[in-house]
């Protein structure tokens, strides 16, 4: 202790406090002060970019969903517009189909009327001619038949025996 | 605990060295005996010499042919108050050789202290080989003051450069700034946050910044060949430690003065803290500027045994002249200088720490008083 005390000098710790207290004084002012500054700055400058990059993280998170519901919703879209043109389709064809096998069994029908009608045409005409021919050939017949006078008597004869009959 | 393994890392030096050196040594013995006391005074004269501040900057001596000593480095002025400012360069005093005379008054340089004389420089004894010459006020600007302002300055430009290099380069140091800025970081963020609390630490980290690198340049200018040991001078160390213990107290809060006071607080009726007290109050008191002692010897008793041991190992190698001798002192002094500059950056950041812890303390505002506020 009692060397402590010797080597103890007071010149020394006069500068030293001076000194020292000059020298606080002056890197707090021009040192400490800005760097602490700059520091800071430059932590809370990360701070902000990292938090604004979290933010447009998560507003392109919120953009993909968007777009994904969006494509969604599009797929849906088509989808149902396929249905319904297949659909239709499928609606018109049968209404095609329909409307085609109407007017056959329209037209067919009326050409069985046709058919009919001339049949029934021609079946008269058949019939006049026949009934025509009938007469010719029952005048020929007669006219043969009652070529000479015999038989003209005994067809009277018959025809009286007939009437006879009656 | 260090010392303990630096004193341990000594005496197995000095053993392994005696060993093989003492063969030689006593073959030296007959012819040398009184030249070989004279060289371990010498060297102890010389380490004593060192650990002490000095009036002038001489970085090497050397004894001429003729017996002359000659001293290379150069002379620092003197300043004394004896009944007036009286300033002159120390080379009046050639070294402590020379009685130097300024306005009718003569004075010595002995030990490395300026005494008053008479003009022969007549040193008076006590009994114990004291000198009893009046001693003026010395305000000189020593060896230490020197390397006090050197760091200083360094310090200045080191970090208002740092301070440019941010402003320049958006935030970002460059050169040297690189290095300094972790530990300027690791200052803020791993000693001033913890220990004083978010809120309050930056009205602290100033002076715990300014602190931590001076006590560090200083320790790391006392590694080299200048010869100095600013901070392992009782006066540095004692003043460093009154500017902690000054900050501390200064900015105590109610609650700090409270506990040095009424250490117990609530918790027990008056009449049975008063015996308590009588014991308790004193230790509180006693703890005041117990802390701040404690800096200043560690500091001091650190640095200083670290000069000793470096220097009495380099002192091995003229005592052992031996062939082995010189390369283990050699290897050795520089283990131990690794060693030290290990330490002298544990030392400043020692100094930082418990500064920090300190203000901490005094700082601090106690949480359960908030909370019992809130509950009401």
């Amino acid at each position: 202790m009692e060397k402590l005390l010797e080597e103890f000098s007071l010149g020394l710790f006069f500068w030293q406090t001076l000194l020292f207290g000059l020298l606080l004084f002056l890197m707090w002012k021009f040192a400490w002060k800005p760097i602490l500054k700059a520091v800071n700055d430059r932590e809370d400058g990360i701070k902000d970019a990292l938090a604004a990059a979290e933010d447009a993280k998560k507003e392109m998170q919120n953009v993909t969903a968007d777009s994904e519901k969006l494509l969604k919703e599009a797929r849906a879209e088509r989808e149902a517009m396929l249905k319904e043109a297949r659909e239709i389709k499928e609606k018109m064809v049968a209404d095609a189909q329909e409307q085609a096998k109407a007017e056959g069994d329209k037209m067919l029908k009326q050409a069985q009327a046709a058919i009919e009608s001339e049949k029934k045409a021609a079946v008269a005409d058949i019939k006049a001619q026949v009934a025509t021919l009938s007469v010719d050939i029952a005048e020929k017949v007669i006219k043969e038949e009652l070529s000479d006078k015999k038989k003209q008597l005994k067809l009277v004869d018959d025809m009286l025996g007939d009437i006879k009959l009656n | 605990m260090r010392k303990t393994y630096l004193k341990n890392f000594l005496l197995i030096a000095v053993l392994i060295l005696g060993q093989f050196s003492f063969a030689k040594e006593k073959e030296e013995k007959h012819g040398d005996e009184s030249h070989g006391k004279d060289l371990k005074t010498e060297i102890k004269e010389y380490i004593q010499h060192h650990l002490q501040d000095s009036h002038d900057f001489s970085l090497f001596s050397y004894t001429q042919e003729n017996g002359e000593h000659k001293y290379v480095g150069f002379p620092l002025p003197i300043i004394l108050w004896d009944n007036g400012l009286k300033v002159f360069s120390s080379s009046k005093f050639h070294h402590g050789e020379t009685v130097a005379e300024v306005d009718g008054s003569y004075y010595k340089l002995y030990h490395s202290k300026i005494y008053k004389t008479d003009a022969e420089g007549t040193i008076n004894y006590d009994e114990d080989h004291h000198a009893t010459n009046a001693r003026p006020l010395d305000f000189s600007i020593t060896k230490n003051v020197v390397m006090i302002i050197v760091t200083g300055l360094l310090m200045l430009w080191l970090f208002t450069s740092l301070a440019r290099s941010y402003a320049k380069n958006n935030g970002v140091p460059t050169g040297a700034g690189r290095f300094f800025e972790p530990i300027v970081l690791y200052i803020r963020d791993d000693i001033a946050r913890p220990n004083i609390g978010e809120k309050r630490y930056g009205k602290y980290m100033p002076f715990l910044l300014t602190i931590f690198f001076f006590i560090w340049f200083l320790n790391i200018f006392g590694m080299t060949p200048l010869g100095v040991n600013v901070t392992g001078n009782i006066a540095i160390t004692f003043a460093l430690a009154l500017m902690v213990f000054l900050i501390t107290n200064f900015t105590g809060t109610k609650d700090y003065w409270m506990h040095q006071f009424n250490p117990l607080g609530d918790s027990m009726p008056w009449y049975a803290k008063i015996p308590l007290y009588i014991i308790l109050v004193p230790i509180e008191i006693l703890g005041l500027f117990i802390k701040p002692f404690s800096l200043l010897i560690r500091l001091y008793a650190n640095m200083q045994a670290g000069h000793i041991v470096l220097m009495s190992l380099i002192g091995l190698m003229f005592i052992f002249k031996s062939w082995l001798g010189s390369p283990l002192s050699f290897g050795l002094a520089f283990a131990i200088s690794l060693i030290e500059v290990l330490v002298a950056l544990l030392q400043a950041y020692i100094f930082t720490m418990l500064s920090a812890l300190y203000f901490g303390f005094a700082s601090e505002e106690h949480e359960h008083d908030y909370e019992a506020e809130v509950a009401h």
